[in-house]
């Protein structure tokens, strides 16, 4: 840790003394913001072109202009929901690597719970009837029942063979 | 030639196919054996005509007759041998092929095998392995033509078709475009084979219970006769799924194994029926329950195989349009449909008779708890399944909201992404119960087991955990997720372990064995059930490896010049230099040297570099990696001035214990291979099964 604060200060104290004492700049050190802010941002976005590649790592050269992008919008001064709202604008809802919770979504965080809870519920029963025989004691419940026009019609036909 | 030669071994395998699966419904229901018999003949000669089918695309790959357009699309001058030959399932149409071949194969295998204690089920076994081949082959023979040439008029526009259109001659290209450089690797060489093989395995399970379903023959027969057919498969899926993991952290530059992409998860979702499916059937076999669910999961996995292959075959998951231009999508659509259907009606057709013929005793025995695992395999499932196909539907449904604007915040049509953060934090905890159910499970026994019983299994193995905890808390261990997830590791590993220490000394004692001799003789006698402890072991082996990456991964990114340092925790590197320098085989290679340094001291140099394949115009970034059993240090080279003494920018990435992933999927391999291995003499085994059933019949 002491290394890593070491170095900060030195960095600091370099980059204090670049801005005070203007002369032909050596290679620059690191560009403000750094990449690792830009990356921190970047890896919650999805690239709006490459299909499903988060935007930290995408090697094309379109995302590492919206990384540049990121990094203008930083210095700007935005803050990191300012820059995901605005390629929310730009691209839509794809650009986020969760679904934001509204419209249709709502579905996307609802099914999982109530698939659990059903589950919950067949095990429940499936191990409450294990004292009495007469009740069937699995998870059948977990087939719906062919109410289903259609697979009553196609039973008939296999049925005639 | 040859393409017409490979075309013509494609239609009559068609013919053949739809003709032996009419012939094996006809004998069935006329109950002539002649015409089974015709069928399984039919079945018989597929294979071989597939394989002419095979050799005559590889035989065009190999010599480069860039005129038929597959050909000239992954191929090129440049390639070597093996990565010509492998092209064979580097694209779409060739991989159809080989899908195809492969079925074949196992469907012929599976004719060949002894049928005389379960004739009935043959001509529906047939049925089902050449209906799913002829559907590949529809594919193949109108949809994705392999054999597809090209053609040039003398004004000099291009088409593509399988036989010469009228004033036009035949046009071959002098090179061809090459394979995407990302499947140049030997990972990605091996890994769709193995992942097509368990594919293609588990129909013949399912062929079997649809048998058992349309005959009325619902005793567990089916369950014992697809058993190794099942662990095969399985073995091969969960190969296919470790060498995609493979290979995305070797090839795809982003420092990790499993992003959640659709395509993996299109082939994780079967591998996840069909595990919970080999728990689940043994509670059938023990207890005679079950049956429905049994049937229930065969049928999510064959139709899960097929649905994987659509995902990643019908572009559906680009969009919705995509799915739409292409006539793949509709057809792989109708025929899950149809095939789903078609099975759930014969189950429901049967559901009397495949009553349970015992019933749940205690809610701490062994099949409670694979009952439980098939709640959480369930939950993972239904998760995965609603990421990749919600957004196909949200963009599908788009034209909702159009239609009705009251509806259009609702509908919006806009596709959205399920990241690895969405999958994670509702799955986690499934796979931590999954976790602490692989550890307590074998301490259980079928039909009768108590808290107190189960205690006195634990307690040993509970106190080895503890100890386990405390060690990585003084390490330094903080994160409570990290705790759980090693505490967890640490209980199902010494359990395991300790399960094994018990059953060997009790074996040691009782036949005078030494202990070494002892357990090669236990696991012998029981694979299936040390092979899975084993399995078990590696899965925490795994969990060890993908806790660390997951919880303690590190990156950091930054530019740097020459001789100078970049810092990553207790790491440093240092950026010696860099070459550019063009190679045979039409590469353009931009490879940097630099030393690793931790603490100070100098471990070596990593040269990570970035490959610019000149005929797909495609970049491919290949880490520069430090691996030991402790950690990786994982460096890529992202940019880098074209002045070759300024700077370039890494990205370095720290990825403690991720070894431990891959060791875990050898020692799970190992395992499966144990639980597979086929018995010394089969019919022994029938005879003694015959025994017991007459045993139990005169009972």
């Amino acid at each position: 840790m002491r290394n890593i604060s070491a170095k900060v200060l030195l960095a600091l104290a370099l980059s204090v003394a670049a801005v005070l004492l203007p002369s032909e700049t050596v290679f620059a050190q690191q560009p403000t913001p750094s990449d690792d802010q830009v990356n921190a941002i970047a890896k919650q976005l999805y690239c709006p072109v490459c299909e499903n590649i988060p935007l930290d790592v995408c090697p094309t050269q379109a995302c590492a202009q919206w990384r540049d992008l990121i990094r203008e919008k930083l210095a700007a001064g935005w803050n990191e929901q300012q820059i995901k709202d605005y390629f929310v604008d730009q691209y839509g809802d794809r650009v986020l690597g969760t679904p934001p919770v509204r419209g249709l979504n709502w579905l996307a965080y609802l099914i999982p719970p109530v698939a659990i809870l059903a589950g919950a519920y067949v095990l429940f029963m499936a191990l409450r009837s294990r004292q009495n025989p007469t009740e069937q004691p699995d998870s059948t419940m977990l087939v719906p029942p062919p109410a289903d026009e259609y697979v009553s019609r196609l039973e008939e036909e296999v049925k005639k063979r | 030639m040859v393409a017409n030669i490979g075309y013509g071994a494609l239609l009559i395998t068609f013919l053949i196919s739809i003709y032996g699966a009419v012939a094996a419904v006809y004998g069935a229901r006329r109950n002539s054996s002649t015409w089974v018999d015709s069928a399984r003949n039919a079945t018989l000669l597929t294979f071989p005509l597939l394989t002419i089918s095979s050799l005559s695309i590889i035989y065009l790959l190999v010599s480069g007759s860039y005129s038929v357009e597959y050909v000239s699309s992954v191929t090129s001058n440049s390639m070597p041998l093996y990565l010509r030959v492998t092209a064979l399932w580097g694209g779409q149409a060739g991989s159809l092929v080989f899908w195809s071949w492969l079925m074949s194969a196992f469907a012929s295998a599976v004719t060949l095998r002894k049928w005389n204690r379960d004739r009935e089920f043959l001509p529906w076994v047939i049925l089902v392995s050449l209906v799913t081949l002829a559907f590949f082959l529809i594919l193949i023979i109108f949809v994705e033509n392999p054999f597809v040439r090209i053609w040039i008029t003398p004004m000099g526009s291009v088409s593509t078709a399988m036989f010469q259109p009228a004033g036009t001659s035949l046009f071959t290209p002098t090179d061809g475009q090459g394979l995407n450089p990302l499947l140049r690797h030997p990972g990605m060489i091996i890994h769709p084979p193995m992942l097509y093989l368990g594919f293609v395995s588990f129909v013949i399970p399912f062929a079997f219970a649809f048998a058992a379903l349309v005959t009325g023959r619902t005793d567990d027969r089916w369950i014992r006769v697809t058993r190794r057919w099942t662990l095969v498969a399985w073995l091969f899926l969960s190969l296919g799924l470790l060498l995609g993991g493979r290979w995305a952290y070797d090839v795809l530059g982003w420092g990790g194994y499993w992003g959640w992409d659709p395509v993996e998860i299109a082939a994780f979702m079967p591998w996840l029926t069909g595990t919970a499916f080999l728990h689940s059937v043994m509670i059938q076999e023990k207890r005679g329950l079950l049956k429905h669910w049994n049937m229930v999961l065969v049928i999510l996995t064959y139709d899960l195989v097929i649905f994987g292959t659509f995902l990643t075959r019908s572009g559906v998951l680009s969009s919705v349009h995509a799915f739409a231009q292409s006539a793949i999508g509709p057809l792989f659509f109708g025929f899950i449909a149809l095939t789903f259907a078609v099975s759930l009606g014969l189950l429901v057709r049967r559901w009397k008779e495949l009553k349970s013929t015992g019933y749940m005793t205690s809610v701490f025995s062994r099949e409670a708890f694979f009952l439980a695992n098939n709640w959480l395999f369930m939950i993972i499932l239904v998760v995965c399944f609603l990421g990749v196909t919600f957004p196909v539907l949200t963009e599908a449904l788009g034209f909702v909201g159009q239609r009705i604007p009251a509806l259009a915040d609702v509908f919006t049509g806009q596709k959205v992404t399920f990241g690895p953060e969405w999958y994670e934090r509702i799955t986690a905890p499934f796979f931590a119960g999954l976790l602490f159910l692989m550890g307590i499970a074998p301490l259980s026994a079928w039909k009768h087991s108590t808290l107190k019983t189960l205690g006195r299994g634990a307690w040993k193995p509970f106190i080895a955990s503890l100890l386990v905890l405390v060690i990585v808390f003084f390490i330094g261990v903080r994160h409570w997720a990290a705790l759980l997830g090693f505490w967890l590791a640490a209980l199902t590993a010494s359990i395991t372990l300790f399960e094994f220490w018990r059953a060997t000394r009790a074996r040691s004692h009782a036949h005078g064995e030494n202990l070494l001799l002892a357990l090669w003789n236990l696991a012998g006698r029981n694979r299936r059930r040390y092979g899975g402890y084993v399995i078990h072991l590696g899965v925490v082996l795994m969990a060890i490896g993908i806790i660390g990456i997951e919880v303690f991964q590190k990156q950091t990114q930054g530019t740097i010049a020459q001789g100078e340092q970049l810092a990553l925790g207790d790491y440093s590197i240092r950026y010696d230099s860099l070459a550019v320098f063009d190679t045979d085989d039409g590469r353009n290679v931009a490879r940097a040297v630099i030393s690793v340094y931790r603490d100070g001291k100098y471990l070596g140099e990593l040269y990570p570099r970035r490959d610019y394949y000149y005929e797909s115009q495609q970049p491919m970034t290949i880490a520069g990696v430090r691996s030991t059993m402790e950690d990786d240090f994982y460096v890529l080279l992202v940019d880098w001035e074209p002045v070759s003494t300024a700077g370039a920018t890494f990205r370095v990435y720290h990825n403690p214990l991720v070894n431990w992933l891959w060791l875990g999927g050898f020692v799970f391999i190992l395992g499966t291979m144990v639980a597979a291995w086929p018995d010394k003499d089969p019919e022994l085994v029938v005879e003694r099964g015959r025994q017991v059933i007459a045993a139990a019949q005169v009972n």
